[in-house]
């Protein structure tokens, strides 16, 4: 192993896991636009190119579905391709060939192919940047079977959810939570985690109500225990980490004991990935529930102009108003 | 002999360049296109006059937005310095009549088309994703995401073929429509498509694209083995390299092409060959990616200079009228900067102004949800 526990910002953690990915395994290849000397918008990919070369660490003509489609036809051939869509709001060119080929080619073949791709996307707004820089699309690709999403909210999480989701074998979708990435965290790449990828982690325990968010949502969440606390509410938070799969048995788990679920996240709402998992606890915690599944979240809009966004995305205020209409039943 | 012919020669290198001014300034002759801006009187020495000052008025309303960024006041800022011929020139070229589609950083072309500097800065200062009325000024709201607006300009040219106002001979009437990309958009697919719809359509749609030779870090020979110019004539649309830098080039290009595209010959394609002088965005660090020396050669060809010095050489242009410019672009970006500094935030509720154009209940029931949320911390206020 290159690496040795260390603190890291997040963003240096995923250049950690890619780097280490890459040492074990020469199949492992780097594609996106400006990921090379530049190192990537978020120097997300910093040094790699200089330390594998260009046939690894691959500045791609601009063109989101020939990145992804090409990724495909690696994949097919023994590669495990790692791509970087620069930004969550240029994703969109690449959905067709994200929904109906990398989700579907291991199906449709009866498993005689497999497609090991990660597709890194930066994630999430709350950066004041321009429109198209600040999306949640997680609720685009978490209905479509064939697709697992992460969504670390760490440089722990984030250096192995790295390194888990490039040795899986199906296509993951890694949603990195932009406005943390440089946020630090430790990092120990000699041990891996007890956890899989695939589970929710309940990072504070509490008795009175479930508060779950994920990426970059998880300070929020925190932050609003902390002042629930101090009401008076003790708020077990759950961080989901994946997000296809959910874990809706651990979630389950923790609204059995509390009997109240509060889901935040920056998509909106409407449609937003906190529907799925309210209708599904809703049916699996009924006889447990004291108040119906809350959520805040984005509204019904496209996502505002940077000037608006504090109005946008669910604050401390919001978060806290929705752990108060939970104790309103 | 193999059946196949290579199409691909070395980059760059095999596609000649429409020059009229050298970097000097000395005008050489074109046949063709010096017949287009003698007809069309658009290189009258006053007009001549008009481009230097309006690439003088933009450079410093640019110069002006990086600082304003620098001092928290806009997020972002993308520069167009370098790009003011590409730019001035293609937006006076179009005619009034005509539908301009832009992306994100041609800043000179919507001065060209009347839209005040201010008015861009709305989108970079993050108060609106726009900052006109597309219909009234007949030009795009700026784009962002690459490639995406090629499609539009089509459609937009299909739509005046269908009003009855391409071809009938009038170019005073007649519309045609200018797409703006960049040399990095032109890999995305909707380019293509927007080829292939153009030249089936024959739409009277001309494709422009500012090579500036760089997508953020990626330079031009990463999107094309072949001179962009080259791309287009697969489809069948005719194209053009012009040197970007050059005014006098890039109008008479864009306007031959628009006024063929008007007359009903379908569509064109013009390369204007330029320069990115600054960083990609006030995000972006150039250093890391691209030699000083690169910068410095280009420093030369500088489009504005260029156009003084052939004035010059005309005995077209004085002190005088040159110091008046930099007064007034002096004046311009003060002006900007006190607009920008006195903006007030726009209140966040009017983000549910314009998700649709006609009544939804969401929207409208999420409104409410959200006054009478934000009423709680006003009263509150009131009490303190
Ligand atoms: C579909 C899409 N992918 C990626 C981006 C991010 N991005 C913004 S500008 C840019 C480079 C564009 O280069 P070019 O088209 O040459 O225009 P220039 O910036 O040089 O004017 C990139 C990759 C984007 N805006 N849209
Ligand atoms: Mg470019």
């Amino acid at each position: 192993m290159s690496s040795t526990a260390s603190n890291l910002p997040i963003a240096k953690a995923i250049t950690a896991g890619l780097r280490d990915a890459m040492t074990a395994d020469d199949k492992v290849l780097l594609m996106g636009e400006d990921i090379g000397p530049l190192g990537g918008v978020f120097r997300v990919t910093d040094g790699l190119h200089a330390e594998f070369g260009s046939q690894r660490v691959v500045d791609t003509p601009l063109a989101e579905a020939g990145i992804v489609g090409t990724a495909v036809g690696l994949a097919v051939r023994g590669y495990r391709p790692v791509v970087e869509i620069q930004f969550d709001g240029f994703v969109y060119p690449a959905y067709n060939q994200i929904t109906t080929q990398v989700a579907k080619m291991h199906n449709r073949t009866s498993g005689a192919v497999n497609l090991p791709i990660v597709i890194r996307i930066p994630h999430g707004g709350g950066i004041g940047a321009v429109e198209h820089h600040s999306e949640s699309p997680e609720a685009l690709f978490a209905p479509t079977a064939g697709l697992r999403i992460l969504a670390p909210s760490n440089s722990q999480d984030a250096y192995w959810m790295t390194r888990q989701a490039i040795e899986c074998e199906d296509p993951v979708i890694m949603l990195e939570p932009k406005r943390r990435y440089w946020v630090k965290g430790d990092v120990d790449p000699d041990h891996r985690p007890e956890l899989t990828p695939w589970q929710a982690r309940v990072v504070r325990p509490g008795t009175d109500a479930t508060l779950l968010a994920w990426g970059p949502s998880m300070p929020l969440a925190l932050e609003s225990a902390q002042a629930a606390a101090e009401d008076g509410i003790d708020l077990e938070v759950i961080d989901a980490r994946s997000l296809s799969p959910v874990d809706f048995p651990t979630i389950a788990a923790s609204v059995r004991r509390t009997g109240r679920l509060l889901i935040t996240h920056e998509a909106p709402v409407l449609g937003g990935l906190g529907g799925e998992i309210a209708a599904r606890i809703s049916e699996q915690c009924f006889y447990h529930l004291e108040a119906p599944v809350l959520r805040v979240g984005g509204y019904h809009l496209p996502y505002p102009p940077a000037r608006m966004e504090h109005a946008y995305l669910p604050d401390l205020d919001r978060v806290l108003d929705g752990v108060d209409r939970l104790f309103e039943h | 002999m193999s059946v196949f012919r290579s199409t691909i020669p070395d980059v760059a290198a095999d596609e000649p360049m429409v020059q009229l001014l050298a970097a000097d300034g000395t005008r050489s002759p074109h046949p063709e296109f010096d017949a287009v801006l003698a007809g069309s009187g658009l290189a009258t020495p006053e007009r001549l006059r008009g481009y230097y000052r309006d690439m003088v008025m933009i450079r410093a309303a640019d110069l002006e937005a990086t600082s304003l960024q620098r001092q928290g006041q806009l997020g972002l800022w993308a520069s167009a310095l370098g790009q003011e011929a590409a730019q001035i020139g293609a937006g006076h070229a179009s005619r009034e009549q005509d539908y301009l589609v832009p992306t994100y950083r041609e800043h000179g072309v919507a001065w060209a088309r009347g839209i005040e500097p201010w008015r861009l800065l709305e989108l970079f200062r993050g108060i609106s994703h726009g900052g006109w009325d597309p219909n009234a000024l007949r030009t795009h709201p700026y784009m962002i995401v690459l490639g995406s607006q090629a499609p539009h300009a089509v459609g937009y040219a299909m739509g005046l073929q269908r009003d009855g106002v391409v071809g009938t001979g009038d170019p005073t009437t007649d519309a045609s429509v200018l797409a703006l990309f960049g040399d990095g958009a032109s890999s995305e697919g909707e380019v293509a498509e927007s080829f292939t719809f153009a030249a089936s359509f024959q739409a009277p749609v001309v494709f422009y694209t500012q090579n500036n030779q760089w997508a953020i870090s990626v330079p031009t020979s990463v999107q094309s083995r072949v001179p962009l110019a080259q791309r287009s004539r697969g489809w069948g649309i005719p194209s053009v390299r012009v040197d970007g830098n050059d005014v006098l080039a890039v109008l008479g290009a864009v306007r031959s092409a628009l006024d063929s595209a008007r007359a009903g010959n379908g569509p064109m394609f013009v390369e204007a060959l330029t320069y990115r002088m600054a960083a990609h965005t006030t995000s972006d660090d150039a250093s890391r990616y691209r030699p000083a020396a690169e910068e410095e050669e280009w420093a030369a060809k500088d489009p504005i200079l260029r156009l003084r010095r052939h004035l010059e050489q005309q005995g077209e242009i004085d002190e005088q009228y040159v110091t008046r410019c930099d007064e007034e672009a002096h004046d311009l970006a003060m002006q900007l900067h006190h607009h920008i500094h006195g903006m007030e935030d726009p209140d966040p509720v009017r983000m549910f102004d314009h998700p649709y154009a006609e009544p939804h209940p969401i929207v409208d029931a999420e409104r409410a949800e959200y006054l009478e949320y934000i009423s709680q911390f006003e009263d509150e206020e009131e009490r303190a």
